[in-house]
C-alpha cells in the first residue's frame, strides 16, 4: 500500500488481533486460536518477559482446600474490598468462575502447590473470610513464589501449540477505526527495524497491562506505561475510575520494589527524621500493622510537614536491626539480598530508607463483563464499542472497584480474558468479513505512527518529561491528596501535556530505535495521568484507594458513581452496577477490618 | 544465605529469537524486562558498561539476556549461581556495578 509519503506499508489481516501477551492476552489468544480463529498477539516485549512474570504471591479462588469456602463468600469479600465501587454482577462472574480458571491452569501444566492430599494448596491473604466476613478464609493457589511465571510460560506454550500468531517486539501505537465507530485494528511496528504494519481484524482485545510508571516510586516494570489506555483516549473513548491506584507503604525509596508486610509482622517499626516511632501517632493500638492505606497515609503526611529522613528528608526509615541476624536471615532473607543488592545497605546493621510505592491500577478502559468495551451514548451509559473488547489490568470491568484485594488481579486476567475471547467468538459468528478501511483513515494512522521519523533540531527531551511525570504524580496525586495538592497536580499535568506535543528524537536510527518507543509510551502516561489526576481532583470523598485528608468519610450518597475521563468530555459519571446476576446486591457497609 | 543458594545449570540459551544479536541498542531493548528489579539492575549496566564490553562479553550478556526473567532475578540476587563460569563472572559484574540514577 502507499500512503502520502509513498512509502510502501505492510498489511495484514486477522480474526482477532490481541495487544498484549501478558496473561490476560495469551488466556484470550488460546481460547480463541482452539476455536480454530486467526489470531495475532503483538507484543513489545518477548511474550514471557510480560509484567505477569512478577506475580508471586497467588490467586484467589474458593476451592475450600484448607478451609471451608464458597464462591459467594468471596464474592461478598470482593464487593466489600472494592468499597462498594465493584459491579456486582461482573464480582459474581469472576468468583463463580475462579475454580474454573484454577484448573484450566492446572490442565495447560501450572504446577501449583500441593497438600499431602494430593490437593491445590491454599493460603491465607488479607481481606479473605469465611461466612460474609467471619474467621480468616485461605482461598489462594499458588505456584510455590513464582504463581506468574508459571502461568504466563504454560499459556505461552500453549498458544505455540495452538498456532496463535505472535508479533514479537512490536509496538502498538494506535486503533483502526472507520466512520461508524467500528474498532478495525491497530498499526503497529516493528522495534527491530521500525516497519510499520497496519493490522486489519474483525475484532481487537487490548491487553497492554497497567500503568505504574506514572509514579516516581512503583513496583512496575518500565514497560507499565498505560499504552492500551492512551490508545483509547486517543479513539475517544474514556478511561473509568482512574483516580482508584493502589499503593503499597512501604516500597523501598527511589527505587520501589516492595519490601513485604512481613516485616513489619516479624517486628520492623517506622521512625521518621527526628528518631520518632511514627506509627504510635496515627494508630495508637495497631501502630505499624494498620492497614496498608493508613501506614501509606502516614508516611507521606510526615514527609509533608517535615519530618522525613535523609538529606532530602524524603523518605522515612523502616527498622529491623533490632530483630538480631538470625531473624532476619530465617525470616526475612529475601528483603535482605533485595536491599544489599539495590541499597548496599544490609538491615540488620542499618535501617531500610522506605516511601509508599504504587502497585496497582485499578481503573482502565471500560468494559462489561464479556470484556466489550462499552461507553456512554446519549442516555445509555454502556453502549458496546463494535469490534472492540478489553481485559486484564488496563480494563476496569469493574471488579476491583476502590481497591483490589490480593490474589484477585491473576484471576481478574484469567477469567475475563477468557470471557473476552468467548465473546469474540460468538461476534465473529454473526460478522465474518472484514469491514473496509478507508484510505483516508490508513493515511491519517499511518502518517501519525511517523510522526517522530523526521528529525527536530529542537524540542523537549522524553526523559526528562518522563522524570518530571512522575514526579509530579507522586507528589500531586500519590497518596497525600486534598484540594489545593490535586489542582496543582492538575495544572502541572495539563502543562506537561502541551509540553509532550513538541518532543524531539535524537535518534533517528530504523532498529531498536528505544528513543521512539519511549517517546510513544510518554504520550500514553501523559493522557493516562490527565485522566487520573482530573477524576481525583473531581471526586471529593474518601473510598478504597482514593483518600482525601479533607474529605474523609466515603459518601456513598454523591459518590457511589464510576468516573469517566475523556479527552472530549472531560469528566462524567455513571452508575455502579450494584445488582448481581443470580444473588441478593450486597449494601454499602463501612468497610472495617 | 548459603542455605538458599541453589545452582543453576544452563548450557545453552531458552530461545535465542533470530533477530537478537550484539548491537547496542538491540541488546538494551532486551533489557526490557517483566520484573522492575531486573529492569534496574540490567539498565544500569548497560547503561554504564556496554561500551567497556568486548564481543565475547556481548555474546555472553546475549545469552543471559535469553533466559527466563524468574531464573535471572535469582541469579542476580545472589539466589542461585550458575555453572557457566563466563555467565556467572557477569552475574556478578551486574550485580556489582554501582547504580548512578
Ligand atoms: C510485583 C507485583 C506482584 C504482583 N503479585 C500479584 C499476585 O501475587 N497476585 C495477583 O493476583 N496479582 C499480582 N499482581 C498484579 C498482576 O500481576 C497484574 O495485574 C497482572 O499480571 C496484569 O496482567 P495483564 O495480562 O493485564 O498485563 P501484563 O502482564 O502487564 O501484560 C501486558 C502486555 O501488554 C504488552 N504491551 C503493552 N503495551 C504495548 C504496546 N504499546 N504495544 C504492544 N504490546 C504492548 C506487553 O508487552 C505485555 O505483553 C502483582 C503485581 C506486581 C507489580
Amino acid at each position: 500500500m502507499n500512503t502520502t509519503t509513498g512509502q510502501t506499508v505492510e498489511r495484514r489481516q486477522f480474526d482477532t488481533l490481541i495487544i498484549g501477551a501478558g496473561g490476560g492476552g495469551l488466556r484470550a489468544a488460546l481460547k480463541l486460536a482452539e476455536a480454530d480463529l486467526n489470531v495475532a498477539v503483538v507484543s513489545k516485549v518477548f511474550p514471557t518477559r510480560s509484567h505477569t512474570v512478577a506475580a508471586q504471591g497467588g490467586m484467589n479462588a474458593a476451592l475450600a482446600n484448607v478451609l471451608p469456602d464458597n464462591w459467594h463468600w468471596h464474592m461478598f469479600d470482593t464487593v466489600k474490598g472494592s468499597d462498594y465501587l465493584g459491579d456486582q454482577d461482573a464480582i459474581e462472574y469472576m468468583c463463580r468462575a475462579a475454580p474454573k480458571a484454577v484448573y484450566e491452569l492446572e490442565h495447560f501444566g501450572v504446577p501449583f502447590s500441593r497438600l499431602d492430599n494430593g490437593k491445590i494448596y491454599q493460603r491465607a491473604f488479607g481481606g479473605q473470610s469465611q461466612n460474609f466476613g467471619g474467621d480468616q478464609a485461605a482461598r489462594t493457589c499458588a505456584a510455590a513464589d513464582r504463581t506468574g511465571h508459571a502461568i504466563l510460560h504454560s499459556l505461552y506454550q500453549q498458544n505455540i501449540r495452538a498456532r496463535t500468531h505472535f508479533f514479537d517486539e512490536y509496538f502498538a501505537v494506535d486503533l483502526l477505526r472507520d466512520d461508524e465507530g467500528h474498532v478495525l485494528g491497530a498499526v503497529v511496528f516493528n522495534i527491530h527495524d521500525g516497519q510499520i504494519v497496519v493490522i486489519e481484524a474483525k475484532t481487537t482485545l487490548i491487553a497492554t497491562g497497567g500503568a505504574g510508571q506514572l509514579f516516581k516510586t512503583t513496583t512496575n516494570a518500565l514497560i507499565n506505561t498505560g499504552d492500551g489506555m492512551g490508545m483509547a483516549m486517543r479513539a475517544g473513548i474514556p478511561l473509568q475510575d482512574m483516580e482508584f491506584f493502589q499503593f503499597h507503604p512501604t516500597g523501598i525509596a527511589g527505587r520501589g520494589m516492595l519490601i513485604t508486610e512481613g516485616a513489619r509482622g516479624e517486628g520492623g517499626y517506622l521512625v521518621n527524621g527526628e528518631g520518632e516511632r511514627l506509627m504510635e501517632r496515627y494508630a495508637p493500638k495497631a501502630k505499624d500493622l494498620a492497614s496498608r492505606d493508613v501506614v501509606s497515609r502516614a508516611i507521606a503526611i510526615e514527609i509533608r510537614e517535615g519530618r522525613g529522613c535523609g538529606p532530602n528528608k524524603d523518605y522515612v526509615l523502616l527498622k529491623l536491626d533490632h530483630l538480631g541476624e538470625a531473624v532476619i536471615q530465617k525470616r526475612l532473607p529475601g528483603i535482605r539480598q533485595t536491599c544489599i543488592t539495590f541499597l548496599g545497605i544490609d538491615p540488620v546493621e542499618e535501617p531500610i530508607p522506605v516511601f509508599p510505592t504504587a502497585h496497582y491500577t485499578m481503573g482502565g478502559i471500560p468494559t462489561n463483563r464479556h470484556g466489550q468495551v462499552v461507553v456512554p451514548v446519549k442516555d445509555t451509559p454502556e453502549e458496546p464499542v463494535a469490534g472492540l473488547y478489553a481485559a486484564g489490568e488496563c480494563a476496569c470491568v469493574s471488579v476491583h472497584g476502590g481497591n483490589r484485594l490480593g490474589g484477585n488481579s491473576l484471576l481478574d486476567i484469567l477469567v475475563f480474558g477468557r470471557a473476552a475471547a468467548n465473546h469474540i467468538i460468538a461476534y465473529l459468528k454473526e460478522n465474518k468479513y472484514h469491514r473496509k478501511l478507508s484510505d483516508e483513515e490508513l493515511a491519517r494512522v499511518v502518517e501519525n505512527a511517523r510522526r517522530y521519523d523526521r528529525p527536530k533540531a529542537d524540542g523537549e527531551s522524553v526523559a526528562e518529561l518522563r522524570r518530571e511525570l512522575k514526579q509530579v504524580m507522586e507528589e500531586h496525586c500519590g497518596v497525600f491528596r486534598n484540594k489545593d495538592v490535586l489542582k496543582e497536580g492538575v495544572d502541572k499535568v495539563e502543562a506537561l501535556a502541551q509540553r509532550v506535543k513538541n518532543i524531539r528524537i535524537d535518534d533517528q536510527s530504523a532498529t531498536f530505535n528505544t528513543a521512539k518507543v519511549e517517546a510513544y509510551e510518554l504520550e500514553n502516561l501523559i493522557a493516562v495521568a490527565q485522566a487520573t489526576v482530573n477524576s481525583a481532583f473531581a471526586r471529593e470523598e474518601s473510598r478504597g484507594a482514593h483518600s482525601r485528608i479533607d474529605f474523609p468519610e466515603r459518601d456513598d450518597k454523591a459518590w457511589m458513581r464510576h468516573s469517566l475521563y475523556s479527552f472530549e468530555q472531560g469528566l462524567d459519571y455513571k452508575p455502579v452496577r450494584t445488582k448481581p446476576i443470580s444473588v441478593e446486591s450486597f449494601p454499602p457497609k463501612p468497610r472495617v477490618y | 544465605m548459603r542455605s538458599r543458594l541453589s545452582v543453576i545449570v544452563v548450557k545453552r540459551s531458552y530461545i535465542m529469537p533470530e533477530y537478537v544479536n550484539n548491537d547496542p541498542a538491540n541488546l538494551k531493548w532486551q533489557c526490557r524486562r517483566g520484573m522492575l528489579e531486573l529492569d534496574l539492575l540490567l539498565n544500569n549496566f548497560i547503561d554504564n558498561r556496554v561500551d567497556t564490553l568486548t564481543e565475547d562479553e556481548k555474546q555472553v550478556l546475549l545469552n543471559l539476556l535469553t533466559y527466563p526473567d524468574q531464573i535471572l532475578l535469582d541469579l542476580l540476587l545472589g539466589n542461585s549461581v550458575s555453572s557457566d563460569h563466563a555467565i556467572a563472572a557477569l552475574v556478578d559484574a551486574i550485580r556489582s556495578t554501582r547504580f548512578t540514577s
